[in-house]
């Protein structure tokens, strides 16, 4: 199993660094220059991303939908249907169905401004590692209407929802000379009120989080890359019974 | 047994031969179709072209059964198959990798034609009915980009569309009339889909038809361009540099196709987005009317003309000179036929001025094609105080250069291409 | 051309393998094209199995539920309605049931049903797939003889209470009893088969 994964783990990464260095235009869905931690998403951490989807019901789901995501999904990340009935659920709901939400459109736009989007295939459309630098980028901001604000997201409508595990940060901005005498300015998050979770955990968690968010964003990625090398393998052979008939049959011309 | 059921096979052929050239169709185009045997690597993305054609159809086919052109419901209705149609990612994929395929296919095919001058007489029909095929696949890829509704679909189809109102006094109106409606909207949508599906489809397949008839009407052309038809055998009065194209192309093809696969397998299930290039991290938005995305840029396949489209500097406050290039530069390939004045075909043949001219039109294209994907700014702006360009975008400058020299190419071919000094071209091919 | 043989067994060896390789290939992407067109996960979701109060039909009434996208009868019969559905088999097209596919193995009994008295059967034709509609009371618009059942409006297909069909009807054969099961006394599972039968 590890060896096949390092198999699947060196293609990919062979496609990709082809296709980035003969174009090296990669534009981010974020657009601005803000630095990104590195997401440490493994699909292949079933204990994570149940842990994920356990947060991401809890929390997200309360605002957001995941429209496209049925419940009864889940079985790929190692759930039964018992499982996901009794840990998951509502009471009004089916495991065949897809993960609504409660709220009201309009509601939603009354109290935030916006409507909350759907987050289905939000890890597609803004990357792992924004999200994982996202949810860990809020910090305490009196100035905006929810009181919070986010370095990779500012102003953003969305309150701290995780406030009580991570506890409250605040920006501190730091005024330093380098050596040629020019003022700086560094901002630097700083926990202000510890929450139910170290640092360290709540990094685990979002880091959950993340990796289901992108499961969920694809789910048939795993079967995609498991079928992918047997389609290779099999193509392999077809290349070289086909080369042999070629050679086979020009030889009648050279 | 074995007898019997060759008999009633050859009786089977006889009765549908009577009624119609079964045999006599199979021997014009592929026993007895004599192709020059000296064909090299470059020759496989014909067929190659006409393989991922046939793949988009019937992938085509069954995405349309799940699909909905409806603006309510169609980015659910992609994301429906991706997720809740049994195997609807795997064809889902193969579309999308397909249509980005398809044209690093066309444009390596179109390149094979450029350096072995397969558009030089008595080939010009073919060629023209290729550039037809070109136009119309650019169109496919354009109305079909609409339909999975995200925001790159969106705001891609609203700027194209909005470049048709640049045209002096109808414009407006011509692009109104495309959408339906004031902005890109549902009734946009539905009229893609019935372009993308069914329209435009029906005139690929005949230019498709066309081009291969005309091809086979005066025969391939080779890596050497010399006319296997004027050195025949005197008495079977077969191409002496000819050979049948089933066996020997066939198999040949086989393994040119298997190649293909492997590289097309490898993205489709490795990286079916290609770092975001063949699907586009915005376009998993849905399309939303009242924002657009930051960064707008075309698919990578059309982001040399739309290089060009940017480059050209407005005149009188008028789009309609850039517009005018970009469409320009699209349909310029077709005068290649009546630009190429030189005595040889090939560029195996040709001198070292032609070679320099082509280098920089592959460069120009590429530069600009670069160039598409980046914001305008994306190298900074020029000194205020620099001569002549300051406090323009350095890439804005580039990419007027490469405009230049990418038309230039075409311009300035009558000239250089007599003016050349070419090699003595040899009687019979070389393998 | 041909300056050295033919070795004609390996050609055909090489043609048969690559024929072989590029034909399981060609299967092999034939199998999802076709599954696409199976249901997807949404059909199956909303053709989940459906759960049904039975504690809340009347003696004598009918609930009708949807499932699969078909309407499945559930009746709750009295003991008069019961008794119509013995004594009349010479009348039936297949009193004995021998169309096994109209009911699964568990209710193949005099009263095609889990229990006696509640029956559960598609609402559907088996000429050409109408809706019957139910006239569960005796005599009325059906006349004097008729003690009960479904008509078709259709082509005037007759069935009894426990959809077997009278003979004369262009129905060939007795309404489907779709899987079901009971979860509880109460609760009725139209869509998934008893365990063990019953």
């Amino acid at each position: 199993m590890m060896m096949y994964q390092k198999i699947v783990d060196v293609v990919r990464h062979g496609i990709l660094a082809a296709a980035l260095l003969a174009m090296p235009a990669y534009v981010s869905a974020a657009g601005a220059d803000v630095h990104l931690d590195k997401a440490p998403v493994n699909l292949n951490n079933q204990e994570s991303l149940q842990r994920g989807a356990k947060l991401f019901v809890n929390y997200c789901l309360n605002c957001h939908s995941a429209n496209y995501m049925r419940y009864n999904r889940l079985t790929d990340i190692g759930l039964s249907e018992e499982q996901i009935r009794e840990n998951l659920l509502f009471t009004a709901e089916k495991v065949g169905d897809t993960m609504q939400v409660a709220m009201a459109k309009p509601d939603a736009k009354a109290w935030f401004g916006v409507v909350p989007p759907d987050l289905t295939v939000e890890a597609r459309a803004r990357t792992a590692d924004w999200l994982y630098t996202y949810l860990r980028g809020f910090y305490r901001d009196p100035t905006r209407p929810t009181g919070w604000n986010n370095t990779v997201f500012p102003n953003v409508g969305m309150p701290h929802i995780l406030w009580e595990l991570q506890g409250q940060q605040v920006m501190k901005v730091e005024e330093h000379v380098d050596a040629n005498g020019v003022k700086a300015e560094a901002h630097r998050l700083v926990l202000d009120k510890p929450g139910s979770m170290t640092p360290a955990e709540y990094d685990l968690a979002i880091a959950d989080l993340v990796n289901y968010m992108v499961y969920m964003a694809e789910p048939a990625q795993m079967d995609r890359k498991k079928l992918g090398v047997f389609v290779l393998l099999f193509l392999g052979l077809l290349f070289v019974v086909s080369y042999y008939l070629k050679k086979e049959f020009w030889k009648d011309i050279h | 047994m074995m007898k019997n059921v060759e008999k009633c096979m050859a009786g089977t052929l006889a009765w549908v031969d009577k009624r119609f050239p079964l045999t006599a169709n199979i021997k014009a185009h592929l026993t007895e179709y004599y192709a020059p045997k000296n064909f090299n690597f470059w020759y496989f993305f014909g067929s190659l072209a006409l393989l991922v054609l046939v793949l988009q159809i019937v992938t085509g086919i069954f995405l349309t059964m799940h699909y909905k052109p409806d603006a309510n419901l169609a980015f659910g209705s992609v994301e429906y198959i991706m997720r809740d149609v049994s195997w609807g990612w795997l064809i889902r994929y193969m579309h999308s990798t397909g249509a980005s395929m398809f044209f690093v296919v066309v444009y390596l095919h179109m390149f094979r034609g450029l350096i072995y001058g397969s558009y030089r007489a008595p080939r010009e029909l073919i060629w023209l009915f290729g550039v037809g095929i070109f136009l119309v696949l650019m169109g496919e890829a354009f109305f079909g980009y609409l339909l999975p509704w995200g925001q790159m679909s969106y705001w891609g189809a609203q700027v194209i569309i909005n470049l048709f109102t640049s045209i002096p006094f109808i414009g407006p109106d011509v692009s109104e009339w495309l959408r339906g409606d004031y902005v890109v909207s549902d009734a946009t949508l539905n009229r893609f889909f019935a372009f993308h599906v069914i329209a435009l489809p029906l005139v690929l397949l005949a230019l498709v038809v066309a081009h291969l008839i005309a091809l086979h009407e005066v025969g391939s052309n080779n890596p050497d361009g010399i006319e296997i038809k004027e050195k025949k055998d005197p008495k079977t009065h077969i191409p002496l540099d000819g050979i049948p194209f089933h066996p020997y192309y066939t198999v040949k093809d086989i393994v040119g196709v298997s190649v293909f696969l492997i590289v097309f397998s490898a993205i489709l299930f490795f990286a079916p987005e290609m770092g975001g290039y063949f699907l586009e991290a915005n376009n998993f938005i849905p399309a939303d009317p009242l924002q657009t995305p930051a960064h707008i840029a075309p698919v990578w396949y059309f982001t040399p003309y739309y290089s060009i489209l940017r480059a050209v500097p407005p005149i009188f406050n008028s789009q309609f000179p850039g517009v005018a290039a970009m469409g320009l530069s699209v349909v310029i390939f077709a005068l290649l036929p009546w630009l190429d004045r030189s005595p040889v075909k090939s560029i195996r043949y040709r001198g070292a001025l032609y070679k320099k001219w082509l280098a920089l039109f592959v460069i120009s294209f590429i530069v600009l094609g670069y160039l598409g994907t980046k914001p305008s700014n994306v190298w900074g702006v020029f000194d205020a105080s620099t001569w002549i360009v300051g406090g323009v975008d350095r890439a804005t400058v580039v990419a007027r250069i490469f405009t230049l020299t990418y038309f230039l190419f075409f311009i300035l071919m009558p000239w250089y291409t007599k003016k050349d000094k070419t090699k003595p071209v040899p009687e019979r091919v070389t393998v | 051309m041909a300056n050295q043989p033919v070795d004609q067994g390996k050609r055909r060896f090489l043609i048969a393998a690559t024929t072989a390789v590029g034909g399981v290939a060609a299967a092999a992407v034939a199998v999802p094209f076709i599954s696409s067109m199976l249901p997807s996960a949404r059909a199956r979701a909303a053709g989940a199995p459906v759960e049904v109060d039975v504690s809340k039909i009347e003696p004598g009434a009918m609930v009708t539920v949807e499932w699969r996208g078909k309407p499945v009868w559930v009746v709750n019969l009295t003991d008069d309605m019961a008794k119509t559905l013995s004594g009349h088999d010479e009348n039936l097209t297949d009193p004995k049931l021998e169309v096994t596919s109209q009911q699964p193995e568990y209710c193949k009994n005099p009263t095609r049903s889990i229990r006696p008295n509640l029956m559960v059967m598609e609402g559907v034709c088996t000429h050409l797939g109408c809706s019957p509609s139910p006239k569960l009371q005796p005599g009325g618009d059906m006349g004097g003889d008729w003690q009960g059942g479904f008509f078709c409006p259709c082509h005037g297909s007759k069935f009894d209470l426990a959809g077997r069909v009278f003979k004369g009807s262009p129905a060939p054969t007795n309404l489907v009893v779709p899987p079901h099961k009971y979860l509880s006394d109460a609760i009725l599972l139209i869509g998934e088969h008893s365990e063990g039968a019953a």
